[in-house]
């Protein structure tokens, strides 16, 4: 039940995901009820909405890695641990967590990559409002438009040199502990 | 009891309904031994707590399990050794090692590292990763690692069954040494009735979750009513102690009152080995042969006959050892009538070879 609702977002249009979201987020819901404890009236159409648009959006990408990663793991090395008179949260502090080290980095990386790449959910929540809720992926489409495409490209090639830059990192990172692990 | 580990235990297995009731000492290797899927893993588990069954457990005055307590695995002053190494990848050997001795209460320790680095040959192994080492390397660790968590009781799961035959040779030697090293009591659960021959010093008997027999091994194996007793492969494990050892590799042994020549090289005077006689090398004959080849010829009485098989039969021999122990002679039934044997009757046994199968 939690699995699905989490995998949701893997499956639903962002544009939908987005709708529902700035609903909740709006005036007549959460936002209305919430928003006076910080001063606003709405959480929609700001920095904070996209923060939670993006965790909802993202979560399924980073969830599956780490929990394919414990799954994999089996229940064999916590037992060992057990017999080994480690508790129940020792276990998962010097065991668990250890081995799932590749699964967890993998999580964060397309996690990250996602949340960078976001476009469709990111629109409908924050509204492309200068200096608050404008993001790299929907600049490049205004300059795009209105046919500016030497910032574009600017933009563009700098997303494309610090994704890869990132990706490569992280492999690197997870072959070293994955070397470790095997 | 405070000196017996007391095991009952009953509940549904899958298949079939396991109903144990066993108590075995505190002392030596105790063996389960049974068909796959008879229960025996099953048992094991649920003496360490990684099962929950129904039941009973005690170690010694300490209750791990009854009707109301359930001691926690962590809380159970045990070492356990799995099927497969299942060594922590993460760390190297070394932090492998001291995983549960770290966690050990200091009152409790009673096994040190550097004694158990090199009982168990692994000394020059502590420094690498579990990656780069072999089967029986990863094993010998594994069992130095359940060791060094200063348990009050082994339990291992066909600890040598993972491993090809060499590494099972060469990890063979490493148990006799713990056995004779250590006083922790060590239950071993195998399907493989060879490492019991060779290891065990208690039997513990299963089939299809019920238990068939409990007690010293040569009770056990022998007794005549045993589905182990009646096979074709029936060895006779017997105690011995060496007399003397001569110069061309002749070891005169003591078995209770009864002596047996074996071919050895490196015995001492003194020394308790245990050796292993094998029906089928056990011959029978009416009269003494003047003349043989043989070098063990007993003086034995006839104890009972039983039939393998349209071709063969078993016969139980007394050969005087003060023993519950009989040996047996595998013989063909055409000699059985050509010889007309009997029980009661008294004969003697040609014993052909004799092996050693561990010293102790």
């Amino acid at each position: 039940m939690v699995a699905t609702i989490v995998a949701l977002p893997l499956v639903l249009p962002p544009t939908v995901l987005g709708f529902y979201i700035l609903v909740a987020l709006g005036p007549q819901a959460l936002g209305g009820w919430f928003g006076p404890w910080f001063g606003m009236r709405t959480f929609a159409f700001s920095f904070e909405a996209l923060v939670v648009g993006s965790v909802i959006s993202s979560l399924p990408f980073m969830v599956q890695p780490i929990r394919n990663s414990f799954e994999a793991m089996g229940r064999r090395p916590l037992e060992v641990a057990a017999t080994l008179r480690a508790s129940p949260w020792d276990r998962f502090v010097t065991v668990a967590l250890p081995l799932a080290i590749p699964g967890l980095l993998t999580g964060a990386v397309l996690g990250f990559a996602h949340t960078v790449g976001e476009f469709g959910v990111i629109l409908m929540i924050g509204g492309n409002i200068p200096g608050e809720t404008k993001v790299l992926s929907i600049a490049i489409y205004d300059f795009v438009e209105t046919l500016r495409w030497r910032e574009a490209h600017i933009l563009s090639a700098g997303m494309l040199a610090f994704s890869f830059v990132v990706i490569l990192a992280v492999s690197l990172l997870a072959r070293r502990s994955g070397r470790r692990a095997f | 009891m405070a000196d017996r580990i007391e095991i009952a235990l009953k509940g549904d297995l899958g298949a079939f309904h396991l109903d144990v009731d066993l108590a075995v000492p505190m002392h030596g290797i105790t063996a389960l031994f049974g068909p796959s899927g008879c229960g025996k893993t099953s048992i094991l588990r649920s003496v360490a707590g990684l099962n929950r069954m129904p039941g009973r457990i005690a170690v010694g005055s300490e209750i791990w399990q009854d009707d109301r307590h359930f001691v926690p695995t962590h809380k159970r002053s045990l070492g356990y050794v799995f099927q497969e190494a299942s060594l922590f990848a993460h760390l190297s050997v070394r932090q492998n090692l001291t995983y549960g001795e770290r966690r050990a209460r200091a009152d409790e320790k009673h096994v040190r590292f550097d004694d158990i680095v090199n009982l168990l040959g692994i000394a020059h192994l502590v420094d690498r990763s579990p990656a780069n080492l072999s089967g029986g390397e990863r094993q010998r660790v594994s069992i130095g690692r359940a060791l060094l968590s200063q348990p009050r009781l082994l339990l291992m799961d066909e600890p040598l069954s993972a491993l090809d035959r060499m590494a099972k040779d060469e990890i063979l030697p490493y148990f006799e040494a713990l056995h004779a090293n250590l006083r922790i009591p060590i239950l071993f659960v195998t399907h493989d009735i060879g490492e019991v021959e060779r290891l065990a010093d208690h039997l513990v008997l299963l089939r299809e979750g019920r238990l068939v027999g409990s007690g010293p091994l040569n009770e056990v194996l022998s007794a005549p009513h045993s589905p182990l007793s009646a096979r074709r492969d029936f060895a006779a494990v017997l105690p011995a102690r060496v007399k003397r050892h001569d110069p061309d590799s002749i070891a005169v042994l003591d078995i209770v009152g009864r002596e047996l020549l074996v071919v050895a090289k490196d015995m001492k005077a003194g020394e308790t080995v245990r050796v292993r006689i094998a029906a089928s090398d056990v011959s029978i004959a009416k009269s003494r042969p003047d003349a043989t080849s043989m070098l063990n010829v007993l003086p034995a009485r006839i104890i009972g006959i039983d039939a393998l098989d349209d071709a063969e039969a078993s016969i139980r021999l007394d050969i005087g050892v003060d023993l519950e122990a009989p040996i047996r002679a595998r013989i063909t039934r055409r000699s059985l009538e050509a010889l007309s044997l009997s029980e009661g009757q008294d004969v003697f046994a040609q014993i052909k070879s004799v092996s050693l199968a561990a010293s102790r």
